[in-house]
């Protein structure tokens, strides 16, 4: 279970929340109400007060790396450190299996990261994050620049974690997609999360 | 052959070549005269009077008065070093960063190599001021355009640092690539003049010294000494620079911290 206590930063928070494993739950909120903050707050990209845990295990007592090694932050804007697509797995990860689960063909962990699109790439983004030690996955707007058929494919990807056992806090301003996937919906207003609605 | 001399005339001919030059600009409206004429007189008064406090130096043979005088020198590579930053380290000695990686290079470097020189006395002002000069003036271009090369890559690169960070990488494994290059663009114009060496210019040290009737082989090896203590320093600079800039845009959680950072103008 992952559990926020007290979670703050400039005017985000103080936030608590739990999320039970396996659980969706979704935030939205107008832009610049600090969503992305928050989901930065949570997997400790930057300095706040208050505290996450994982399964009672807090991550100010873990090593960041061991944290963001569970609780993994999925950007809106995909960042790119290498040329080609495979080198931004994990070097045990099959990553020609992992591509078509998301409509990307198995070759395409031989391509150029400049071919991709910016749906190809958030795709890319979200696969490279999966892993078997993954306990949370934090998404920040994860099928903004996709058309239907991604979408949907994503959501089924998001499904089959969750039913794995992966906790996620998905940041979405579509309620569409929020009221399919999230058993609970919060809001982000005026730094603080309110229920959004309840499934 | 004879130690050759420049007189006033070789001066006078050097500088009315330069004079050419900037007319030749104004003709043109180019747009180079001015800065020519302006760096061409900078040049010349600042050797000038370098050229009469060394040979104050030189005569007195104090140690206090060698130390002041590379004092001066480092002060003002620290200081230029800093004003070429476009990005600058927040905090306690954000500023002097650079400048006192460079001063630690030189030194590291140059004082044991001047133990291996065996001048008498060891601080000898005619080996040690030119030799801490040099060192320092080559240390202060690579570390300061390491500097300023890593905190251009870390804002440019912040997407992609943030992403290795977030799959959790550590601020080490994060910064790899950007650190790499970095080191390689701060060593650059030392390795470019050590392979240039001889093929393609003939250094200006080694020229000096032929023109002043010192024999070749001997000159190339003076040469060879002060290019490779040159290039120790620089990549010594140039790696302390960077790691001590990486620990601090970065911070105990491997959080990228750019809060840490601010335009220098």
């Amino acid at each position: 279970m992952l559990q926020l206590s007290a979670l703050a930063r400039l005017h985000v928070g103080p936030v608590d929340l739990a999320v039970a494993d396996g659980e969706c739950v979704s935030v939205c909120g107008a832009s610049g109400a600090g969503k992305s903050l928050l989901l930065r707050m949570i997997a400790d990209l930057d300095p706040h007060t208050g505290d996450a845990a994982l399964d009672g295990q807090s991550c100010a007592a873990m090593p960041a790396t061991a944290w963001r090694a569970r609780v993994r932050y999925v950007a809106a804007e995909s960042g790119w450190w290498s040329e080609i697509v495979a080198d931004h797995f994990a070097a045990d990860a099959d990553v020609a299996a992992l591509l078509p689960v998301l409509g990307l063909p198995a070759e395409a962990a031989r391509w150029p990261v400049a071919r991709l699109s910016t749906g190809e790439r958030q795709r890319l983004a979200l696969l490279r994050a999966l892993g078997p030690g993954v306990r949370v996955l934090l998404l920040d707007e994860p099928t903004s620049g996709l058309d239907a058929d991604n979408v949907a494919r994503v959501e089924a990807l998001l499904r089959a974690q969750c039913a794995a056992g992966v906790a996620v806090v998905l940041v979405s301003h579509d309620d569409a997609q929020a009221a399919r996937l999230a058993a609970r919906r919060y809001r982000l207003c005026d730094g603080r999360l309110a229920t959004a609605g309840a499934i | 052959m004879n130690p050759t001399t420049v007189g006033t005339p070789t001066l006078a001919f050097a500088a009315a070549m330069v004079v050419a030059d900037a007319l030749l600009s104004a003709l043109l409206g180019l747009g180079i005269g001015r800065a020519l004429l302006v760096a061409a007189t900078r040049c010349a008064v600042q050797l000038l009077l370098v050229g009469l406090v060394l040979a104050v130096a030189f005569a007195s043979a104090s140690p206090w008065l060698v130390a002041g005088v590379v004092a001066v020198m480092f002060a003002a590579a620290a200081r230029e070093i800093d004003a070429r930053q476009r990005q600058r380290l927040v905090g306690i000695g954000g500023r002097t960063l650079g400048g006192a990686v460079a001063v630690a290079a030189t030194l590291v470097t140059v004082l044991p190599a001047l133990a291996t020189l065996g001048a008498t006395p060891w601080y000898a002002p005619q080996v040690v001021i030119p030799l801490a000069g040099i060192a320092m003036g080559t240390v202060m271009n690579g570390v300061g355009i390491a500097l300023d090369s890593f905190t251009t890559l870390v804002t440019r690169e912040r997407v992609a640092i943030e992403a290795r960070l977030a799959l959790g990488a550590s601020r080490v494994e994060a910064l790899r690539d950007v650190r790499r290059e970095v080191m390689r663009t701060g060593i650059t114009h030392i390795v470019n003049q050590m392979a240039a060496a001889g093929l393609i210019t003939l250094p200006g040290m080694m020229t000096g010294q032929i023109l002043a009737g010192q024999a070749p082989v001997e000159a190339a090896k003076a040469q060879i000494f002060v290019l490779l203590l040159l290039a120790a320093a620089t990549g010594l600079g140039v790696i302390g620079v960077v790691a001590l800039a990486v620990h601090r845009v970065t911070d105990a959680r491997d959080r990228l911290r750019l809060d840490r950072l601010v335009k220098a103008r």
